[in-house]
């Protein structure tokens, strides 16, 4: 299991990649959802591994987080081309 | 009875794994914008999803497995949603601006 | 440990340094506030290995999402460029004092015991008589109330230095009605999840500042897709919700130190009480406090 959550982490690491090229806002964007999701699976197999129930919130909190953060972001991000 | 599911929930679990590694490598190597947002949002709700079924087949209680499936539910909607917000950012994005000026 | 504990431990580190140079290290200021919020989403991965799901739980909610979007929001006023500093000495001086505090840090880090110190056994015993059952709650609201008193006013004191400030106005689109429809859902539910572990707080990870920042996620959703108005400073519930918070606390502060055993000893038959009427009053203020942080009214202060 643990190999699994290191897998994770090291598709997570290659996204980064990503931020780092873009080219475009909305590439740099994508990755965070890719973080937000990756975070989420990682997280919910910490909460099996370890046994903590916790992190289950933590893991929907997250998700829901990444959720907020693209869509405020877009919305930011929309607003410097009507100006 | 528990060994049976623990050994049915370990192909979940790899193919979860699988489909992480494939949207990863279609956020690198997809050409343009709107491919990437496609790798991202379907591959990586995919692999959650099939890790939650892996981890709940696993932990056997059901009130977890409840809770991790709200929790996929949670990702499919936003990965959809931002999937959809994105290309029509990138859309409405004046495309005169340079792509790699001021960014 | 095992060889793939190194590995995972080792990848967690790599990731979270390589997050931290790109957010220091970006030319793009953009790049970087997206470097940032990643770096949070993996701190709370590191808290979450290091069994502190409290603190992945603030980090995840606090770091990544409210100070990402502060940041994004801070953006629009800045030119879109990094500038370097004029001061060609500066980084080598920080680089010395950073190595000097490293060693420091790894002296003292050395010399700890191994397991769990003295203090934390007798914190641990003593979690009963505090009037709930989770240790970090009890911790925090109780054993050193102090703490939490003083951050609920750091709080306050940053919302009021903002107010001095006078804020270019803020705009922002029509929505598309899919990111209407969007945030009528998502804002509910950080409504709902913001109370769910403020309930939770009592015997499991969760807590006032947690709780309190998804609910401003969620207040702050609605008022960026134009849903509800800037949270406006004149009205008086607006100023009431504000100031509830640190005023119920300083009030059992207060009232400990004059009939009971001093400040902020709460009675172990009224603990339970007290400590649920601060955390709530505390998370309605965080709340309020940290959406009008983040989207407050301009046109308003600007008159």
């Amino acid at each position: 299991m643990l190999w699994l959550i290191s897998l994770l982490l090291l598709t997570v690491m290659a996204s980064m990649v990503r931020v780092v090229v873009g080219p475009t806002r909305a590439d740099r964007l994508l990755a965070i959802q890719l973080f937000g999701t990756a975070g989420t699976a990682v997280l919910l197999m910490m909460a099996y591994l370890w046994g903590q129930p916790a992190l289950i919130d933590a893991a929907l909190i997250i998700a829901l987080l990444a959720a907020v953060i693209t869509s405020a972001l877009v919305q930011f991000l929309r607003r410097e081309h009507h100006d | 009875m528990i060994e049976f599911t623990a050994i049915l929930a370990w192909p979940f679990l790899l193919a979860g794994a699988f489909f992480f590694i494939a949207g990863t490598l279609g956020v690198l190597r997809f050409p343009d914008i709107y491919s990437r947002l496609h790798a991202v949002t379907k591959a990586d709700t995919l692999g959650l999803g099939l890790t939650v079924i892996g981890l709940g087949l696993l932990s056997g209680s059901l009130r977890t497995t409840l809770l991790m499936i709200l929790v996929w539910l949670l990702v499919m909607a936003s990965g959809a949603t931002a999937c959809q917000l994105l290309a029509r950012y990138e859309r409405e994005r004046p495309q005169v601006e340079d792509e790699n000026g001021g960014r | 440990m095992a060889v793939v504990d190194w590995v995972y431990d080792g990848l967690l580190a790599l990731l979270v340094l390589g997050l931290a140079a790109g957010a220091l290290y970006s030319l793009s200021l953009y790049r970087a506030v997206v470097f940032y919020i990643a770096l949070g989403l993996v701190l709370a991965l590191v808290w979450a290995r290091l069994g502190a799901p409290d603190l992945a739980l603030a980090e995840a909610a606090i770091g990544a999402g409210l100070t990402g979007v502060l940041l994004l929001s801070a953006l629009k006023h800045q030119p879109n460029k990094a500038r370097l500093m004029g001061w060609p000495w500066l980084p080598g001086l920080t680089g010395i004092a950073i190595l000097l505090l490293l060693i420091m840090m790894v002296k003292a880090v050395w010399g700890l015991p191994q397991g769990m110190a003295a203090v934390g056994q007798a914190a641990l015993l003593a979690v009963p008589e505090s009037g709930v059952e989770h240790p970090v709650t009890a911790v925090l609201l109780n054993f050193r109330a102090w703490d939490t008193l003083l951050e609920v006013l750091v709080v306050l004191l940053a919302l009021l230095a903002l107010r001095q400030l006078t804020l270019p106005d803020e705009t922002f689109p029509d929505a598309w009605p899919l990111l209407l429809a969007w945030s009528r859902l998502l804002a509910p539910l950080s409504l709902l999840l913001g109370i769910y572990l403020l309930w939770r707080g009592a015997d499991a990870p969760g807590g006032a500042f947690q709780s309190g920042a998804l609910i401003a996620a969620g207040l702050l959703m609605l008022r960026l897709v134009g849903l509800s108005p800037a949270l406006p400073w004149s009205r008086f519930g607006v100023r009431l919700s504000i100031l509830i918070g640190p005023t119920i606390f300083l009030l059992a502060a207060m009232a400990t130190a004059s009939l009971g055993a001093g400040w902020l000893a709460f009675p172990p038959d009224w603990s339970k009480a007290l400590i649920l009427l601060i955390e709530v009053a505390a998370t309605t203020s965080i709340a309020i406090s940290l959406a009008l942080l983040v989207g407050s009214d301009s046109r308003e202060l600007n008159q």
